[in-house]
């Protein structure tokens, strides 16, 4: 699926531009676009180092254990694929609680912390495990519960009651958040009932079209 | 509860900055050579993300600059007016997964022009608050561990999206209707 969005969106922008007789815009947006990506990467260095530094030392110690079984059940819940005492089930939920805060710059590096941890469980390297697929579901989905960068906005433009929108994000928010955990389990068991069909007795089944 | 969760927000990083060495101290642990030792994977990560972010950047920024973002959301803006939501909230629902700084620059937009307290601007500030950018957060954590297929991670993800643009609507409409 990403392959066709990311062949789409480089398609479907150059015959616009075609149509649209600006051509030479797809040149600057391209190397613009590069561009981009490299500056956010460099700007994450900083955080990543950071936070890794700081991370390494919690594991060290043994507080992020000690946070992971703490908060267990609901990632026990969550990831019933992952160890009990792995460190991963750390880094997911100092991830998920650096969200919560909308702590975007710390949620980041640690999500990241989560993903390597858990790739070392992943038995297919290339491909995301369903534990790293209910990670990212819930960063994708990512429930806030004060919107920060909203409110300076607000206040910005001279809004009578900034924070008002606090309640309904949070609504929107904790509902996109189901939906996102409703989906993935979905998906895991889907994926999980076709990986266990015998390959013997499906000679007319179409291979799976993955992605 | 606002200021509660504020303060909370204001503190928690100055607290885990401090807690953290603290706690490995007690334990004995040599806490400038743990940080160290950690901190080296740090620069190592970021630059192995480059080459997913630079593609995704590429295509999405070719995609917005050809003018073809602006004629899909113009055109499902006009489409969906007749659902009964204020079709100039629609527009930000398609911007939303694909680009965080193009969102909020599309939120903030509206928010200037029909005002922070009028029902836009409230859909539009719940919107653009409460979900992440899907594209960019798949981007950077499989490119982090260099995973190349996402399985179900992208549908489940833009998935999301779609119910809470929905909810945000609705829950705005019951709210402030």
């Amino acid at each position: 699926m990403i392959n066709v969005i990311w062949f789409a969106l480089i398609v479907i922008g150059f015959v616009f531009a075609a149509i649209t007789g600006n051509i030479e815009s797809v040149t600057t947006a391209a190397f613009d676009g590069a561009k981009t990506g490299v500056t956010v990467c460099f700007g994450l260095i900083s955080v990543l180092v950071f936070w890794m530094g700081m991370m390494r030392i919690a594991e060290d110690s043994g507080l992020l254990k000690k946070i992971a079984k703490l908060l267990g059940p609901i990632v026990r819940y969550l990831f019933p694929d992952v160890p009990r005492d792995h460190p991963a089930i750390g880094y997911i939920l100092s991830n998920m609680s650096a969200n919560l805060l909308g702590l975007g710059n710390a949620a980041t590096p640690m999500g990241i912390k989560a993903m390597q941890e858990l790739q070392t469980l992943n038995p297919d390297k290339e491909v995301a495990s369903p534990a790293m697929c209910t990670l990212l579901a819930l960063n994708t989905a990512s429930v806030t519960l004060i919107p920060t960068t909203l409110i300076a906005i607000r206040i910005n433009y001279n809004s009578a009651s900034p924070t008002e929108i606090v309640g309904t994000t949070l609504v929107a928010t904790a509902i996109a958040t189901m939906a996102a955990i409703l989906a993935d389990r979905w998906c895991r068991r889907w994926n999980l009932h076709k990986d266990h069909t015998p390959p013997a007795t499906s000679i007319s089944s179409k291979p799976s079209l993955k992605g | 509860m606002y200021a509660l969760i504020n303060l909370i927000s204001i503190w928690a990083i100055p607290i885990i900055i401090v807690f953290i060495p603290l706690f490995a101290f007690t334990k004995k642990v040599p806490v400038y050579e743990s940080f160290i030792d950690g901190a080296k994977d740090g620069f190592s990560t970021a630059i192995q993300i480059i080459p997913h972010l630079v593609g995704m950047m590429v295509a999405i920024s070719i995609f917005r600059a050809s003018g073809a973002l602006d004629f899909f959301v113009g055109w499902t803006g006009s489409f969906l007016t007749s659902l009964g939501v204020p079709s100039e909230i629609l527009p930000l629902g398609l911007l939303r997964p694909l680009t965080g700084t193009g969102s909020l620059a599309f939120a903030t937009d509206l928010i200037r022009e029909y005002g922070p307290d009028s029902m836009i601007g409230r859909m539009a500030s719940t919107i653009q608050g409460s979900t992440d950018t899907t594209l960019y957060v798949l981007t950077v954590y499989m490119g982090a561990v260099g995973i190349r297929n996402g399985r179900y991670a992208l549908k489940v993800g833009l998935f999301s999206d779609a119910v809470g643009f929905v909810a945000a609507i609705a829950v705005c409409l019951i709210f402030f209707g």
